[in-house]
């Protein structure tokens, strides 16, 4: 059962990620990314990850996709216009990804002792979760609230309509 | 039954599209999504790690990778609408102004 | 330090912060301020070393008194220099003449420099003098002693080339710098060699040393002999470097009188008198300096007899005389080489300063065939003049004589050299004598040369100095060698009286007195009685005349056998080599390699930001590799072993 969902869904993931890039238009690329995200958080839910798994989908699919897709519509950005040495860049592209794939791979099968994963290993609660997070990680868990709110004041002074000297009009 | 390289074969390969795609399109929110895929390829290794030595601190990394990926999306995002606004392309051909 | 207070770094301090204060704030302080500070300063000093010899002869004072609790200087291993002084019969002897005559001469300056430009420059220079001599008589180690050795010849160099607007006095300036350095060189080789063989700096450590050793003799010791010798040379303007001396007469002339008549050229004398016991254990360079000073004073005597200009005569006589210590000290007669210092000191100061008194009332007239008939106008110059001339050449019972009849007794003690050292020395002083009889008459008597000058008396400022020194010129001699032999001996030995007698020594001073008369007699009849015969014996024997007219070509032979060769090869080196192959060079090499840099760099820097991409990937992927090649067995194979965790099996 957990071989037939990992094969699944890791076969999902993968065919999003590769029409992420081969699609023309910003916006299927957006849409082959939120596939990849879904069936990530299928696979997190399989490692027993299930907070990560909703978070996954709330946080990444649900709000960064939909600000992608916001500013793709906003912008209105058209296909890639084909220019010179794109062809050969795609010549070259997944040739580079076949190399870079064996490269880790090569890493991860030299480790003899990884353990294998199955359904019954049981779920990490979000109780437990949290309880690690609001803890001992407390301090960086408050930090990183910090760093939102610096990344917001950061995108509403980069986005606003206009340089500085035009705000007071 | 699978064993856990699998997972952790499938989080190279999405971070090596993520690379590639990086290297070979050319539309700045495409590149952006590269990105993500990185990070998610990341996260996916993060996270079966943590199955592998029963550790919730391998979840809660990858819990604080999403937070900076929002962050990272949100200022990202504001960036380049202000590039699409001076130079009315997204393009990073004709983005070269790195160059002095 | 044990006993009553001696006030020692107060004596060269004061001067310093006379320089200090002059010098920074000179050109903004009224006339007579500058003059007050430049004279309150070597005052002080003075009231000091009075106050200190009037503590050592009262017998309050253990002598050599030696300041062993002084700063350090320099701490490195073994190696420890302080700024300690020493203060013995020695250095109290040089201080009094020092600080004596010294302050006599800022007298005498405020008089003479009163209307020149940089008065307050000249009064600041000059109080850095009395500085570094003080330091330097003061010093009790050869290091601190070679910071005043320097120091007064910065100071001279600095006064020779007072009137810098005058080409040739800024030229012999840097003559006198630079021949000096030649000094300065054998100087601190000989103080590597002290520091190499003795392992301290400090002159009484040494003098305990060779006491302790009987036995070492000649060898290296003569080898420092030798170079504190050619510091001497340089700095008492013995052949062969005297040289600079007579063109440092381009400097005002109470620094001639001071630096280069009284004082700073006898730091020679004193400094091998200071080491006294080095150089007791050399015969050889004792024989050296014999014979270095005799060739001197023979020398410079015969050109000073054909010199027209007033003070070139005294230079070429002061290098004379300072050849009379020499001798002195090469006979092991070291009292009676500082015992001439001192005299030297007061009667070479005086004539200085009286020759002076004279161009300053001729309005800088300095050739001695314009002058003429002075007598009647300047009165007190004259007759303090005549006590110098009668002192410098010997009469008894003037200064002169005591001295200089103490040094060639010594001499002609010393067997057969000796004798012949003594013969040059008593013909010497016949010339002496003769010289300084012709200046006389040409300056003093006879009928004025040059309608056109008009001669007055000097203002008091310069005459007092005069009479004082005129008043020690004549009475500085009366202690008699015997006394100050028994004086100084403590610091430098007893005078040798071996093989002598009462009776020869009565001869021998009967025969140099009679000398000194002949030529008074000679200078006489040619200058006095019969004017006109000067003129046709100089064209009956023209070849020597010229001869000594012209120095033996001396500066000219320098000039092409050492200065030119030098020249060119020092400009060689800094033009060709220096300026156009070394640093042009490395300037294109440099700025080549920068453009070529930037060039290369250029393109990688394109700006596009996926050729950046591109290059981070090909770092990381980079580094992976390096992380995959097992480099530890790799590098084994190569037989090179590193002792690194291969870190992606070092979690295991």
């Amino acid at each position: 059962m957990h071989l037939i969902l990992f094969i699944m869904f890791a076969g999902l993931c993968l065919a999003g990620a590769l029409n992420l890039l081969l699609q023309k238009h910003p916006i299927n690329s957006a849409l082959s990314l939120v596939v990849v995200m879904t069936s990530l958080a299928v696979l997190y839910l399989l490692l027993g990850a299930e907070f990560l798994a909703a978070a996954q989908i709330i946080v990444y699919a649900g709000a960064i996709m939909v600000l992608f897709t916001f500013v793709i519509m906003l912008l209105n950005a058209g296909r890639e216009e084909r220019t010179r040495g794109s062809v050969s860049a795609v010549a070259l592209g997944f040739p580079a990804v076949a190399a870079i794939l064996a490269v880790i791979a090569t890493v991860i099968l030299k480790a003899q002792d990884l353990g294998s994963a199955s359904l019954s290993d049981g779920i990490t609660s979000t109780e437990e979760l949290s309880r690690v997070l609001f803890h001992e990680l407390l301090l960086p868990f408050e930090v990183t609230s910090v760093l939102i709110l610096i990344a917001i004041l950061g995108a509403v002074a980069l986005a606003r309509r206009g340089n500085g000297e035009e705000a007071g009009k | 039954m699978i064993p856990l390289s699998w997972y952790l074969l499938l989080s190279a390969a999405l971070f090596a599209l993520g690379i590639v795609g990086f290297l070979i399109r050319r539309n700045l929110i495409t590149i952006f999504m590269s990105i993500e895929l990185m990070l998610n390829g990341v996260n996916l290794s993060f996270v079966t790690f943590a199955h592998q030595w029963h550790l919730v601190k391998g979840q809660i990394f990858v819990f604080f990778v999403m937070v900076v990926a929002a962050a990272e999306a949100a200022v990202g995002l504001a960036i380049i609408i202000s590039i699409f606004r001076a130079r009315a392309t997204l393009a990073v051909d004709r983005i070269d102004l790195m160059k002095l | 330090m044990n006993g009553p207070l001696l006030f020692l770094p107060l004596i060269p301090l004061l001067p310093f912060a006379g320089f200090l204060l002059n010098g920074l704030f000179g050109s903004r302080l009224p006339k007579p301020l500058v003059t007050l500070i430049a004279l309150l300063a070597p005052l002080g000093s003075l009231a000091i070393v009075v106050h200190d010899a009037y503590l050592y002869w009262s017998g309050a004072l253990a002598v050599p008194a030696i300041e062993h609790s002084a700063p350090a200087w320099i701490s490195a291993g073994t190696l420890h220099i302080d700024f300690g002084f020493v203060f013995d019969q020695l250095s109290l002897t040089m201080l009094l003449i020092i600080t004596g005559v010294g302050f006599l001469i800022h007298i005498y300056s405020v008089g003479y420099m009163a209307h020149e430009e940089g008065y307050w420059r000249y009064f600041a220079y000059l109080n850095l003098f009395l500085f570094f001599m003080t330091v330097l008589v003061l010093a009790g180690n050869a290091l601190l002693m070679f910071v005043g050795w320097e120091g007064v010849g910065l100071a001279s160099y600095l006064l020779i080339g007072f009137y810098f607007k005058r080409t040739s006095a800024a030229d012999a300036g840097k003559k006198a710098f630079v021949v000096n350095r030649i000094g300065d060189f054998g100087f601190l080789i000989g103080i590597f060699l002290l520091l190499a063989n003795f392992g301290t700096l400090s002159f009484s450590e040494i003098a305990t040393k060779l006491a302790a050793n009987p036995g070492w003799q000649g060898g290296v010791l003569t080898c420092i002999a030798l170079c504190l010798l050619l510091g001497a040379t340089g700095k008492s303007a013995q052949l062969p470097l005297y040289v600079w001396l007579p063109d440092a007469m381009e400097g005002p002339t109470p620094v001639s009188a001071l630096i280069h008549a009284a004082t700073m050229v006898t730091a020679g004398v004193y400094m091998i008198a200071r080491n006294h016991a080095l150089f007791d254990r050399s015969p050889l360079a004792l024989t050296v300096i014999a014979i270095v000073g005799t060739a001197t004073a023979l020398l410079a005597a015969t050109i000073a007899l054909v010199q027209t200009d007033i003070k070139r005569v005294l230079a070429y006589s002061t290098v004379s005389q300072l050849g009379y210590m020499f001798l002195g000290c090469g006979v092991a007669a070291y009292s009676a080489a500082v015992f001439h210092l001192m005299t030297h000191a007061f009667f070479k100061a005086l004539l200085f300063l009286a020759a002076g008194s004279v161009i300053h009332g001729l309005g800088g007239e300095q050739d001695l065939r314009k002058m003429g008939g002075l007598r009647k106008k300047m009165p007190i110059t004259f007759w303090t003049m005549t006590a110098a001339v009668f002192a410098i050449a010997g009469f008894f019972p003037f200064a002169g004589f005591f001295s200089k009849d103490a040094i060639l007794y010594a001499a002609f003690l010393q067997g057969t050299n000796g004798k012949i050292f003594w013969a040059v020395g008593v013909f010497t002083a016949l010339l002496t004598s003769f010289y300084m009889f012709r200046l006389w008459y040409l300056a003093f008597l006879g009928k004025p040369r040059s309608p056109e000058l008009h001669p007055h008396e000097s203002p008091w400022s310069m005459l007092g100095p005069l009479v004082i020194l005129a008043a020690l010129s004549v009475g500085g001699g009366w202690i008699g060698i015997e006394k100050f032999g028994g004086f100084l001996s403590p610091a430098v030995g007893p005078m040798p009286t071996k093989g002598g007698s009462s009776s020869l020594e009565l001869t021998l001073s009967i025969a140099a007195v009679a000398l000194a008369i002949v030529g008074w007699l000679i200078a006489h009849l040619l200058y006095f009685a019969k004017p006109e015969k000067p003129a046709q014996l100089a064209a009956s024997v023209s070849g020597p005349y010229k001869l000594l007219l012209n120095k033996y070509w001396v500066d000219e032979l320098y000039g092409a056998v050492i200065v030119k060769p030098i020249l060119a090869v020092s400009r060689f080196l800094l033009e060709w080599l220096v300026e156009f192959a070394i640093l042009g060079g490395l300037a294109w090499l440099l700025a080549g390699l920068a453009m070529l840099s930037g060039a290369i760099l250029q393109k990688w820097q394109s700006g596009n930001l996926r050729s950046y991409a591109a290059w981070l990937a090909a770092g990381a992927a980079a580094l992976l590799l390096f992380a995959l090649v097992p480099w530890t067995s790799v590098l084994a194979n190569f037989g090179i072993h590193l002792n690194l965790v291969h870190f992606y099996g070092a979690g295991r």
